[in-house]
């Protein structure tokens, strides 16, 4: 339907590096989560380092964004979705900085023992790295359904976080000695659920940027 | 749509140019003291539902006009409806800036003297007041006895506007009125739009759509003949209801 090519192929450049981003930060949540479970410093301090690149992303889409705007000058839709560009990057960036986070932990616990096998922590850190994904998949191919599924699906991660910090509770009253890891592995999972909590934030941004507001209960259920 | 009180009520209103339909059943309110913009493609009809409201169209041979519109509560197109002084209401400036070939003084005391005011300290005071209302008092105070047309395009442009309203309007309908004038001139006229609707309701049809977006209450999409959509022009810009109002203003067709 496009009678606008020019305006058509900026935005296609600049969902491409959305993707490029978005993948980086996919990658940057299970590789932590990795690094930790096999307590691989060199993979721990590589996701430091390459959080630049994702800062350096976040930089040039915004930047892309705002030429876009000055120069394509768009409406409507059009503007809708710059604009929850502009959020989402936010957002990513976001993303990268507690994989970052989760990472110096890593290096904080290298010498250690850990005091219990880790299984909740990187099912959850899977979950919220899915539902990055998702919700990517779901904005670039305007899927409300997807959207909304991937939005529901944050209650999940929420039940667990929970279940991990009522487990990490009690092995701090049980043992004192327990504590200092304890207290490591719920900043941890802290982290992840607010990894989860920015996906959810990018759905919203698909349904804002299709619809115009931000009616997620309106969504008929999937 | 909110508590501004209503100047055009249109209602139904379809016009023909012999068997050709140019408008079909247009139903419109245009609010007192708002800025309304017609947008929509070349050819849908802006330009003739505009003179409609001064029936300006009565002067085209063959028009054919059903419906009904109301100025302040009356239809204008009754048998015994004042034309001119329907007229002297609601005035017009066109897309390009027509001032008579006669002195700036002239441009703007014309209409008054039509109307019928002789008084020479009266028809300066209307020179002054309405030169100064389009911001030109400045620019021309000096030069009033020397021909409109050396001024700028936009300076005519404005003159138009202030010979408008020599005739003390209630309307003035704009036709793309900063087509043919560079980004300075447009933005003056803008700002200029601004003041005037504190006493004024303007009609403006434009193609330019950042224009309707900066300057209008109101945003009415034409197509074909028909209104599309009309709603408060913040949402026809951000989140229009209409798929082919969505296309017109992004650019996808028109």
């Amino acid at each position: 339907m496009s009678a606008r090519p020019q305006m058509d192929h900026e935005m296609a450049i600049i969902l491409n590096e959305l993707l490029e981003m978005g993948a980086r930060v996919e990658d940057a949540i299970r590789l932590a989560i990795k690094s930790l479970k096999e307590k691989d410093s060199a993979l721990a301090r590589k996701i430091i380092d390459d959080d630049q690149i994702i800062d350096d992303l976040e930089d040039a889409i915004r930047d892309k964004c705002i030429k876009f705007m000055a120069r394509q000058q768009p409406l409507a839709g059009d503007l809708r979705m710059t604009i929850s560009i502009l959020q989402m990057i936010r957002d990513m960036e976001r993303i990268g900085d507690h994989c970052e986070d989760i990472s110096k932990y890593t290096l904080r616990l290298e010498n250690e023992h850990y005091i219990k096998e880790l299984i909740d922590i990187p099912r959850m850190a899977e979950m919220a790295a899915k539902m990055v994904k998702d919700s990517l998949d779901s904005f670039v191919g305007k899927d409300l359904k997807l959207a909304r599924r991937v939005w529901k699906s944050d209650e999940e991660v929420d039940e667990i976080f929970r279940n991990i910090n009522d487990e990490l509770l009690d092995l701090m009253a049980k043992d004192p000695a327990k504590v200092k890891q304890s207290v490591m592995f719920t900043f941890i999972a802290a982290h992840i659920e607010r990894i989860a909590d920015y996906a959810t934030n990018i759905c919203e941004e698909t349904v804002f940027a299709i619809e115009g507001d931000f009616h997620m209960e309106q969504i008929e259920e999937v | 749509m909110e508590n501004a009180s209503t100047k055009f009520e249109i209602d139904k209103l379809n016009l023909f140019y012999g068997s050709f339909q140019a408008l079909i059943d247009i139903d419109m309110t245009i609010y007192t003291n708002k800025i309304t913009a017609l947008i929509g493609p070349s050819g849908c009809g802006k330009s003739t539902f505009i003179r409609t409201l001064n029936r300006m169209n009565d002067l085209i041979l063959g028009v054919k006009t059903t419906g009904l519109v109301k100025f302040d509560e009356m239809d204008i197109y009754a048998v015994d409806y004042d034309v001119i002084n329907l007229r002297k209401k609601v005035g017009m400036v066109f897309q390009k800036p027509n001032p008579f070939p006669k002195t700036i003084f002239e441009n703007i005391v014309y209409g008054p003297k039509v109307h019928g005011e002789k008084n020479r300290d009266k028809l300066q005071e209307i020179v002054e007041k309405t030169l100064k209302e389009v911001a030109l008092w400045e620019e021309v105070k000096d030069r009033l006895h020397k021909p409109a047309l050396g001024l700028s395009g936009g300076q005519q442009q404005r003159l138009c506007i202030a010979r408008c309203l020599a005739v003390e309007p209630e309307v003035i309908l704009m036709d793309e009125p900063t087509s043919a004038l560079d980004p300075v001139a447009t933005s003056k006229i803008e700002s200029l739009l601004e003041e005037l609707v504190e006493k004024y309701t303007i009609v403006i049809v434009t193609h330019n759509m950042q224009q309707a977006g900066r300057v209008s209450d109101y945003t009415s999409f034409f197509l074909s003949g028909k209104v599309l959509e009309t709603d408060k022009t913040e949402i026809i810009f951000s989140n229009p209801t209409n798929k082919k109002t969505e296309e017109y203003i992004t650019g996808r067709f028109g």
